[in-house]
């Protein structure tokens, strides 16, 4: 496996992107990290990922791979031997997928982003339903250490990167996510412990800035 | 086997679809339970699927697999006869990338198409049809997604080949046409002609009126909002 090429086309702030960061990290697999300026897509992005032109995109031996779940399952795959992200068992990988689906359609879908695009009643209403779904992943994970069970798995690497955006979403929100949801952050900061994690995950007040500057870019008070 | 498979469905659904003709291409015996969806979620549904409270539902020895993906992705896992995802990991990142389109982009859009008030229409056909192209380019000339025979991309790619058409036939409008996507036209047709499919599909007269009674219900809700 030594003269693998292994290129991931990325943006800083993407917590799509720091799934895959975290995927190849555990994995333990030497990479080469493109930063992409979104305003000014690369040729090479273009190129890998004519369709939606988005990143993250994997470039493994020149053959791109899209989509951030189809990443975490494309790495679990090909790389099998080092720290195994899906269980063996089907009925478990079909719970690790549930959860994995849910993440993103309820964490990070566009009605999550409400909690920092609005004010007033729609504000209000994005932070409840927000808080009420990291509470049903807080009772999945129940008093396992991470989602995986001992170590870090499929579940784990798909959520832990929105930790990142945490501290944006309670400043702009008015909330503590901590209060809400103390198991939930204690198993974030339990990840956090990993470099996996630390070195693939930016630092909370960058992205609050990033934040910061999306809502004047938009016009969002 | 001695193996316990229910699937709590509902016979319009396409997502229910796609665990039947999946159940179907492994040739497993199961129990079809039909869901009042519209109606009364009865007490067993809502028990299996708490947190969406949807169909599909596949019940396996008691246990119960929530959202048709992850169902598709379960079943070849667990009865590994007559795979219908590549065994090569690249390939099988493609497949899942193509269903994520279909599902994501290609089916939302094309059914947004068919309901939409007149004004908006023009602006979602559009991209409803760069959607068919690039699906159709996913054929690259073979008779299905998955090659000689059905994968999981034509197993859910159902949703657009006959759910859609049968759709357009009640809006008078003709986006998946053999002149404009021949390869997916003929894909459709073939796919819908094949036997195992053609026994699990719901019936066109049977689909037709209902789809129309629920468009009616989308324009009139969607006019109200």
């Amino acid at each position: 496996m030594a003269d693998e090429d292994v290129v991931l086309l990325d943006f800083w702030p993407s917590p799509f992107g720091m799934r895959v960061r975290i995927a190849l990290a555990e994995k333990e697999i030497k990479y080469e990290y493109k930063e992409e300026d979104l305003r000014n897509k690369s040729d090479l992005l273009l190129k890998m990922n004519p369709i939606h032109k988005k990143i993250p995109v994997l470039i493994h031996n020149g053959k791109p791979v899209c989509e951030s779940l189809v990443h975490v399952q494309y790495i679990d795959e090909i790389w099998p031997h080092k720290s195994p992200l899906l269980p063996t068992d089907p009925y478990q990988r079909a719970i690790a997928r549930f959860w994995g689906d849910f993440v993103d359609k309820k964490i990070y879908g566009l009605e999550s982003r409400k909690v920092w695009s609005t004010k007033g009643e729609e504000q209000e209403a994005a932070k409840k339903e927000f808080i009420e779904c990291l509470k049903l992943l807080e009772g999945e994970l129940g008093n396992k250490a991470y989602f995986g069970g001992e170590n870090l798995g499929y579940v784990d690497v798909v959520l832990v990167p929105f930790y990142s955006w945490f501290y944006a979403y309670e400043k702009c929100g008015n909330f503590s996510i901590e209060t809400e949801c103390p198991k939930l952050i204690a198993w974030a900061k339990r990840c956090m412990e990993k470099d996996s994690v630390s070195k693939s995950l930016p630092d909370q007040d960058k992205i609050y800035d990033y934040v910061l500057h999306l809502k004047k870019v938009f016009g969002i008070e | 086997m001695g193996e316990e498979v229910k699937l709590f469905g509902y016979w319009a659904s396409p997502y229910s679809y796609r665990a039947e003709l999946a159940l179907k291409l492994k040739g497993v015996s199961y129990e079809y339970i039909n869901e009042d969806i519209f109606g009364n979620k009865s007490d067993l549904l809502l028990k299996y699927n708490p947190v969406h409270k949807k169909v599909p539902v596949l019940l396996h020895n008691g246990k119960p697999i929530v959202e048709s993906l992850v169902i598709l992705e379960y079943i070849e896992e667990t009865w590994k006869h007559n795979p219908y995802l590549p065994q090569d990991p690249y390939d099988k990142a493609t497949a899942r990338f193509w269903i994520k389109f279909i599902d994501e982009k290609c089916f939302p859009t094309l059914w947004l198409a068919a309901w939409s008030a007149e004004n908006e229409r023009e602006k979602v056909t559009n991209e409803a049809c760069e959607y068919l192209k690039t699906l159709e380019s996913a054929l690259n000339g073979k008779k299905f997604f998955g090659g000689e025979t059905i994968g999981m991309v034509d197993i859910v790619a159902s949703s657009v080949g006959y759910f859609i058409r049968v759709t357009q036939e009640i809006m008078g409008i003709n986006l998946l046409s053999a002149d404009k996507f021949p390869q997916l036209f003929q894909w459709s047709e073939d796919f819908a002609n094949c036997s195992i499919v053609k026994e699990s599909l719901p019936p066109r007269d049977k689909l037709l009126p209902f789809v129309k009674g629920l468009i009616a219900k989308y324009q009139q809700d969607n006019a109200k909002a």
